[in-house]
């Protein structure tokens, strides 16, 4: 006997496929597409790789394109190197049985991931600025004066403090992945290494990292995905030409900066869709040989 | 006697440590709201003191609310969020019970469908986005922001509500349909309710990226009459650079909202990114 169809099945589904197909998926492809066109008299027209070709061997675009990438791997390995190991410090610190006030913390530390980039980079370039002179005046207090600079307005110094600003906005949310995990941690496991004589530093190492190394995998990634398509901050702080002289470019201010044009330069959408293409090359890459590699590897305990 | 004096000292420290970094995510706000309220010359003067009465100004939020259209741009980013939220939460519930519910051919090719957008950014799809409103005369229209919006955070919406969905009882949907209930009875009367904690959290969590989102508002709709408070505030501030009070009167504008919406909902919201993480 066969089955009537289901009708309310599609019906369920349709909305949400529809509008994720077209609004998401279709122009997806379709950017993938054009990255394969050229403009030429005011027609598309099919050059194969050669866009691909003009990124990567023609220095104009060449030195944007490594720039911004050597940038943007600085501007997560900051995420990775301070977010990441401070936001599981709290977590440890938050998690602590005894502790009072923990929804307090909580509630606050993660305030800032509210507040939008233009509010974190105004906010920032102002306190920063020494023009006001809060952050001098600050590092005055304690006799440190001397270390002030402009920080934003250096080459050698703007990206890392940007980083430092992000990292400041997004700390929460490591933060909290962490906390869930390591309060999922039974407390019979904690007493038992209690009893062998574990405790405090040594059975946060020992005991508590070790299971919680999946979901700092977890972070890594979602931390990677979040930095390679990052523009806002940048552009807020920095404008869309990411001074001083490109030193805080990131491939999500490149993207823009070529789509839509700045300055002198023009806009133009198939080098757009090809840096677009190639920050989707690099995102897979990483995100597939992580999975395959590593997290596969970050035993998974369930209780 | 030794273990009480050891967890003093451990609570001392984690006071300290976590008090710290509490200090260091709240001051920055608090110094913008609190200078908002200066002269300019305290302001500059005394930048950490709170306002008193003699250095008491409202002159940046008389600029801010007769010079910008903030009140314009509030709207936009209401209309845009509340309709891009309710969009995503019912046909995100929508799909995740049919993905949860039923077993049927594509159903595993769907969820994976629908899971890709978790790690494939919707923004490098831009240029095909713009195309594709411009095709269809979308742009400078607030449509455009909303339909981008729901296709941005469904991914996330139907990862969470399956998870959830899969937790509901499966003797209360089949008393339901004992009792004539139709599918589509069963997903509004008794699934739904059951659900408001989880569509609560999926809320919060799509909220903040849709509310603070610069990108598509510049692209897709950056008209004097479809601007959003987040591109409102850029572009005001950029224009006002160098008049402090009205610059700090407009981050103040921006903050206030976000704020009292936080702290009503930061349980809700705290939870459901603890749940997400947990799966």
């Amino acid at each position: 006997m066969r089955r009537p169809v289901r009708w309310h099945i599609g019906v369920f589904l349709a909305p949400a496929l529809a509008i994720y197909t077209v609004v998401m998926v279709l122009p997806l492809l379709e950017t993938l597409r054009l990255a394969f066109f050229r403009n030429v008299d005011g027609q598309a027209a099919y050059v194969g790789i050669a866009n691909f070709a003009r990124l990567l061997g023609e220095a104009v675009w060449s030195d944007a394109f490594w720039n911004a990438l050597r940038n943007n791997t600085e501007f997560f390995l900051i995420h990775l190197l301070v977010m990441v190991p401070l936001a599981i410090a709290l977590a440890a610190l938050l998690s602590w049985p005894r502790l009072r006030g923990s929804a307090f913390y909580r509630t606050a530390l993660f305030m800032p991931t509210m507040l939008s980039f233009v509010i974190v980079g105004f906010c920032w370039k102002l306190i920063l600025s020494p023009l006001w002179g809060i952050a001098p005046t600050l590092l005055k207090a304690v006799h440190l004066g001397f270390l002030f600079h402009p920080w934003l307005g250096r080459e050698e110094s703007a990206l890392f403090t940007l980083g430092l600003v992000s990292v400041w906005q997004w700390l929460g949310v490591p933060m909290l992945l962490s906390y869930a995990a390591l309060i999922a941690i039974p407390g019979e496991l904690l007493e038992a290494a209690e009893i062998d004589g574990i405790v405090g530093v040594s059975q946060f190492f020992r005991i508590r990292l070790p299971l919680l190394w999946p979901t700092v995998g977890v972070i890594a990634i979602l931390t990677f995905v979040a930095n390679f398509n990052s523009f806002d901050l940048i552009y807020t702080a920095q404008g869309a030409l990411a001074g001083p002289n490109f030193s805080t470019d990131i491939l999500g201010t490149l993207l823009y900066r070529t789509f839509f044009g700045a300055q002198l330069q023009l806009g133009d959408p198939h080098m757009g869709a090809t840096i677009a293409t190639m920050m989707l090359l690099i995102i897979l890459a990483v995100v597939c040989t992580w999975l395959v590699l590593v997290q596969r590897r970050l035993v998974r305990h369930e209780f | 006697m030794a273990a009480l004096r050891r967890d003093f000292g451990r609570s001392v420290t984690a006071h300290s440590v976590l008090g710290f970094f509490t200090l260091l995510a709240l001051a920055p706000i608090a110094l913008i709201v609190m200078n908002a309220f200066k002269t300019r010359s305290a302001i500059f003067g005394a930048p950490l003191a709170p306002p008193t009465p003699d250095t008491f100004d409202l002159v940046g939020f008389t600029t801010v609310l007769g010079e910008g259209h903030f009140a314009s741009y509030f709207a936009n980013s209401l209309i845009v969020t509340i309709v891009a939220l309710a969009g995503t939460i019912l046909f995100g519930a929508m799909a995740a019970f049919a993905l949860s519910e039923y077993r049927f051919r594509f159903n595993t090719l769907a969820g994976l469908f629908l899971t890709l957008g978790l790690m494939v950014p919707i923004r490098l799809g831009t240029v095909g986005i713009l195309e594709l409103m411009v095709r269809t005369g979308l742009v400078n229209t607030l449509t455009a922001l909303i339909l981008v919006y729901i296709a941005q955070s469904l991914p996330t919406a139907v990862f969470i509500l399956t998870e959830f969905m899969r937790g509901v009882s499966a003797d209360l949907k089949n008393a339901g349909r004992v009792d004539g209930l139709s599918e589509y009875a069963i997903f509004g009367w008794l699934v739904l309710p059951l659900l408001r904690p989880a569509m609560v959290s999926v809320a919060m969590l799509t909220m903040i990226p849709i509310w603070n989102d610069l990108w598509f508002p510049l692209i897709l709709a950056p008209g004097e009459e479809t601007k959003t408070l987040t591109l409102g505030a850029q572009a005001f501030i950029g224009q006002y650079v160098t008049d402090w009070n009205s610059v700090l009167a407009a981050l103040s504008l921006a903050i206030v909202p976000v704020l009292a919406l936080y702290l009503v909902f930061s349980r809700g919201l705290i939870r459901g990114i603890t749940a997400g993480a947990v799966k």
